[in-house]
């Protein structure tokens, strides 16, 4: 085994670790959509080319695809704009209370 | 002679009341019978009040974590077990692994009759030159036609969980699809308008040379479909449906299916009566070799591709 190989599997089980460890789902779908573009280099590296076609277009690419639209679907991912929006919700909710505060 | 009855007449007759009543046209007890609102069932603030605290009592002694013997055990119990059970497992596994024979070795089990059939006779019988691709799909042609199968079988139970009726995809379809990213990104759609066409024709090469290069249909068929799904995020559903809607996909499906289980039993009934097939193997190297792998090939192809593409569709939209 070669060093670039040694490196490709040190960087997988870093990966693998990383992925349950990551508390932001998103991270872990990146980081899961690294660790398969990885182990299609090393099914380059074990002499299987159709093997590593296949992983890096259903592994790295579709898998990671279907994963966002679940996140998406479950709203798991939520965006800047989002947030704003419910940060300004917050605050005119914290104003109209302490105005009715004030009033009583 | 029969007589036509005059309306009035007619529904004054059992039969007329039967049929209503069987159709459901009158309500029974509308005007029959005495209707009142129902009354809001009042508790007494009283009651309210008893049970406000005696719910306020249950939280404070289930989340009192500091002074709870229970949950601080617990706890420290779960972490350590956890600890415990992930180095026994990785452990055992290891253990396992120092087992196993050393790669390379002559005397492995995967140094079998079987293996050395297909090395040295497999260009002669298949006319494949990637032995894998002919291995999987002529000596092997009848576990491949099983799993095109599940995947047709996958893609039916995603349909069966996500698929929407026409009407609520078309009044969703402006609100909701793209909400969370911007509409026509230039970035994208400048990548994908440069990309796709050579991810599609890769993918149909990949396809067409699987008797002679690495690769196949499944393969193929993969990097299709991500090209497809490429597509359809940067220029959206509408342009893609002018030429891959939801009847090409059936169409496409069934047919790649039903052409699959046609060579495929062909091939397989010759071969097992020992009757000579009339598929010509051709000369190996060239693309028209190879016997069924070719067809066989295109089809798992176009399975491959229909189903990723679904799968997104699917999960994104809720309809093709």
């Amino acid at each position: 085994m070669t060093l670039f190989q040694c490196m490709l599997m040190g960087f997988l089980i870093v990966c693998a670790i990383s992925v349950s460890f990551s508390r932001n789902l998103l991270n872990s779908v990146l980081i899961y959509m690294s660790y398969s573009l990885v182990m299609s280099i090393i099914w380059v590296c074990l002499q299987s080319p159709d093997l590593a076609i296949t992983e890096a277009a259903v592994g790295a690419g579709v898998t990671s695809i279907l994963f966002f639209s679940t996140l998406k679907k479950i709203q798991a991912i939520q965006i800047e704009k989002d947030k704003e929006d419910k940060a300004l919700d917050l605050e005119v909710s914290n104003i109209t209370l302490k105005e009715a505060d004030d009033n009583e | 002679m029969s007589k036509l009855r005059p309306q009035e007449e007619y529904e004054k007759t059992k039969t007329f009341r039967f049929f209503r009543w069987l159709s459901g046209n009158k309500d029974p007890y509308i005007g029959e019978v005495e209707m009142q609102p129902q009354k809001e069932a009042e508790v007494p603030e009283t009651t309210i009040l008893e049970r406000m605290s005696e719910q306020q009592m249950i939280r404070n002694k289930v989340y009192d974590v500091k002074n709870n013997k229970k949950l601080t055990f617990f706890n420290k119990v779960y972490v350590a077990a956890a600890i415990f059970f992930c180095i026994a497992l990785t452990a055992l596994l290891l253990d396992m692994v120092s087992y196993l024979p050393r790669t390379g070795n002559s005397g492995n089990p995967d140094n079998n009759l079987v293996s050395k059939r297909y090395i040295e006779h497999g260009l002669q019988e298949t006319g494949a030159l990637n032995i894998v691709t002919g291995m999987i799909l002529t000596y092997r042609a009848f576990d491949t036609f099983g799993e095109t199968n599940v995947l047709f079988i996958a893609t039916c139970c995603v349909m069966i969980l996500l698929m929407l009726d026409e009407a609520i995809l078309k009044e969703k379809e402006e609100k909701d699809d793209r909400r969370f990213e911007p509409r026509d990104d230039t970035i994208l759609q400048g990548t994908a308008f440069v990309l796709c066409p050579f991810i599609f024709i890769f993918g149909i090469y990949v396809i067409l040379n699987g008797q002679l290069s690495p690769g196949g249909g499944f393969s193929g068929g993969a990097i299709l479909g991500a090209g497809l799904i490429l597509y359809t995020s940067a220029f959206g559903f509408k342009k893609a449906q002018r030429f891959f809607n939801e009847l090409v996909y059936k169409i496409a499906k069934i047919t790649a299916l039903c052409m699959y289980g046609i060579v495929g039993s062909y091939f397989y009934i010759t071969g097992a009566n020992g009757i000579e097939n009339h598929i010509p193997l051709g000369i190996p190297g060239h693309i028209l070799s190879g016997g069924i792998i070719l067809p066989i090939d295109i089809c798992v192809g176009i399975e491959v591709a229909c189903t990723m593409y679904a799968f997104y569709a699917l999960f994104r939209r809720g309809g093709l």
